[in-house]
């Protein structure tokens, strides 16, 4: 069962629920909770496993032999990403700019090209109990998250329980981290910008078919309307957690709620509950 | 005319509620919303929208069934996983064109894709400049610079000081693509474990790309403890501390109401914020 936690606008709470979710349920399952948020990773922040393996991200760029170029410029030509040009008789590589599709180097006429790794993030992983923590992160400087949380997801163990930490917004790193997921949980709040991100978040979900549900956060202030719009588009409310300055504190000291507050782990592993039957409805269903 | 740009690294700190403030406060400029997957500044600026276009942007694979001869080649060879029994998957797709170079019947086109709007629209504070991405859509870079491109033709032809942007969350594509050649970045943090991480992952970017600092701190009085963390850190990299602004729920009261704080309370938020927004005028001049 992978479950991926997304929010569409950032500082709702992902993390939190990711990381209570997780522990909450490692107390009898075995779990891998991913941090895909490879640019700003912070489950760790919370859990403080110690990690024990670390493997680099490399995107295979290009690396022109000019020995044996014939400066024809073929690979300028197919390169979408205008990552290499041909000038007289110079080849340049802009390798922040290559996605390492590798078109060029299996269409140069030659074989002038190979393809070398550039390091653009890392993912590392560590343990405790039962609990597998799975981190990408990108390097400070670099543009492409996809290829990190590509390759964070390798780790994938699907007999476990996956739970997947997510960027915020709607775009690609999303949609990487999202994918082949059997159930989304939508973190939000109760304000006009938690529900605007939140309905765009629910139409990158519909467009995977991925079931999904909601966990509001910071109830207490603000208003209804994401109720509303949830009893409106049929999508379960999960959980609800109250806008409460403790629970706040505790996230700023990077305490874990199911930690902090034990009494939380019924709920969460009530929310679990409610997915997996979410999930095997759905499976009936179709 | 300067530019400068709020970022955070962690969604959620209050960078749109900064940027709407700074809209009623600042004379003579032009606002830009560059969070193009999960934009939210329209909800307390009300735009009219004056002009929209499509944004067409990178390319997408089309394999036609009729021609092809199923030999696999393109799916052996494409780096994305993105063709599965014959068929290209959109949203996996790059567009990098490598299986239209190498079809040997000609059966792949490539087909230009739509991924967006921008709009230039009036608000009661002056032009504001935003877009939205399509769902699921890549090229958030792009966008983003389209966007900035827009605010600044129109602080040039109507002779406005200021460009004032509101960021998006993270350290990637869109983040690299709002800052680069900026005057100044103000970046909104919290005093959680997770934004002061997040904080210094920034400011590698911000460093990286050789772009002037300053950070604000918001809901200070969260955790005063990490608040100190925050200024002892910035004091040993030199950057300026320019504001605390206090943890106070007038910040959701005014989002709910839909207007920049500064319109919805006159107590101490505001202050701070006015006074904010002073050191960033002068910091801007020096």
């Amino acid at each position: 069962m992978i479950i991926s936690v997304a929010s569409g606008k950032g500082g709702t709470g992902k993390t939190l629920v990711a990381t209570s979710l997780a522990l909450s349920l490692s107390a009898n399952d075995k779990v891998q909770l991913l941090d895909c948020d490879v640019e700003e990773p912070n489950a760790n922040i919370l859990l403080r496993v110690a990690m024990t393996h670390s493997q680099p991200v490399c995107i295979p760029v290009p690396r022109v032999d000019e020995a044996k170029c014939s400066y024809c410029g073929k690979c300028a030509e197919v390169c979408a990403y205008n990552a290499i040009a041909v000038i007289k008789k110079k080849v340049l590589v802009f390798s922040e700019l290559c996605h390492g599709c590798g078109a060029c180097s299996y269409l140069c006429p030659e074989s002038a090209i190979t393809e070398e790794g550039r390091e653009v993030g890392i993912v590392e992983s560590g343990g405790s109990g039962n609990l597998e923590l799975i981190q990408g992160k990108l390097n400070v400087g670099e543009a492409m998250a996809p290829p990190v949380i590509r390759e964070a997801k390798k780790y994938i163990d699907s007999s476990n329980i996956v739970i997947i930490d997510v960027p915020p917004g709607t775009s690609c790193p999303v949609i990487e981290a999202v994918e082949g997921s059997d159930f989304c949980v939508l973190v939000t709040e109760p304000t006009p910008f938690g529900l605007n991100d939140l309905s765009l978040a629910f139409e990158v979900v519909r467009k995977l078919t991925i079931p999904c549900g909601v966990i509001i956060n910071r109830v207490g202030v603000g208003d209804e309307e994401v109720e509303l719009y949830c009893h409106r588009e049929g999508i379960p409310i999960l959980l609800k957690i109250p806008l409460d300055r403790n629970i706040a504190l505790l996230y700023s000291k990077g305490v874990p709620l199911a930690e902090g507050m034990p009494q939380w782990r019924e709920e969460f592993l009530r929310v679990f509950q409610d997915i997996k039957d979410i999930v095997a409805a759905n499976r009936t269903a179709k | 005319m300067k530019e400068i740009v709020v970022l955070s690294g962690k969604g959620g700190t209050g960078k749109t509620s900064i940027v709407a403030s700074f809209a009623a406060i600042a004379q003579g400029k032009v606002l830009a919303d560059c969070d193009v997957d999960a934009a939210d500044l329209h909800l307390l600026l009300k735009p009219a929208v004056r002009e929209e276009k499509e944004f067409w942007s990178g390319q997408v694979a089309f394999i036609d069934r009729d021609k092809c001869t199923e030999c696999g080649l393109c799916q052996e060879l494409c780096r994305f996983d993105a063709i599965r029994d014959f068929q290209v998957d959109p949203v996996s797709c790059e567009g990098c064109g490598f299986c239209y170079q190498v079809c040997p019947v000609d059966a792949i086109t490539m087909k230009d894709s739509m991924s967006g709007h921008s709009f230039i629209s009036k608000t009661k504070y002056g032009y504001l400049c935003h877009a939205r991405l399509g769902i699921a859509q890549e090229n958030s870079g792009k966008l983003v610079a389209l966007v900035r491109q827009n605010a600044k033709l129109i602080a040039e032809r109507e002779n406005l000081d200021y460009v004032i942007t509101d960021g998006p969350p993270g350290i990637g594509c869109p983040v690299i693509s709002s800052l680069s050649g900026a005057s100044l970045v103000l970046l909104v943090t919290e005093p959680t474990l997770s934004g002061i991480h997040d904080l210094e992952r920034v400011i590698g970017v911000c460093r990286h790309f050789r772009v002037p600092v300053l950070v604000c701190v918001n809901k200070y009085d969260l955790n005063e403890g990490n608040t100190r963390r925050i200024e002892s850190y910035c004091g040993k990299a030199g950057i300026e501390v320019a504001a605390k602004i206090s943890f106070d729920n007038v910040m959701t009261e005014a989002i709910v109401q839909g207007v920049p704080v500064v319109e919805y309370s006159d107590g101490k938020v505001t202050q701070q914020i006015k006074k904010l927004w002073q050191i960033v005028g002068v910091r801007l001049e020096q």
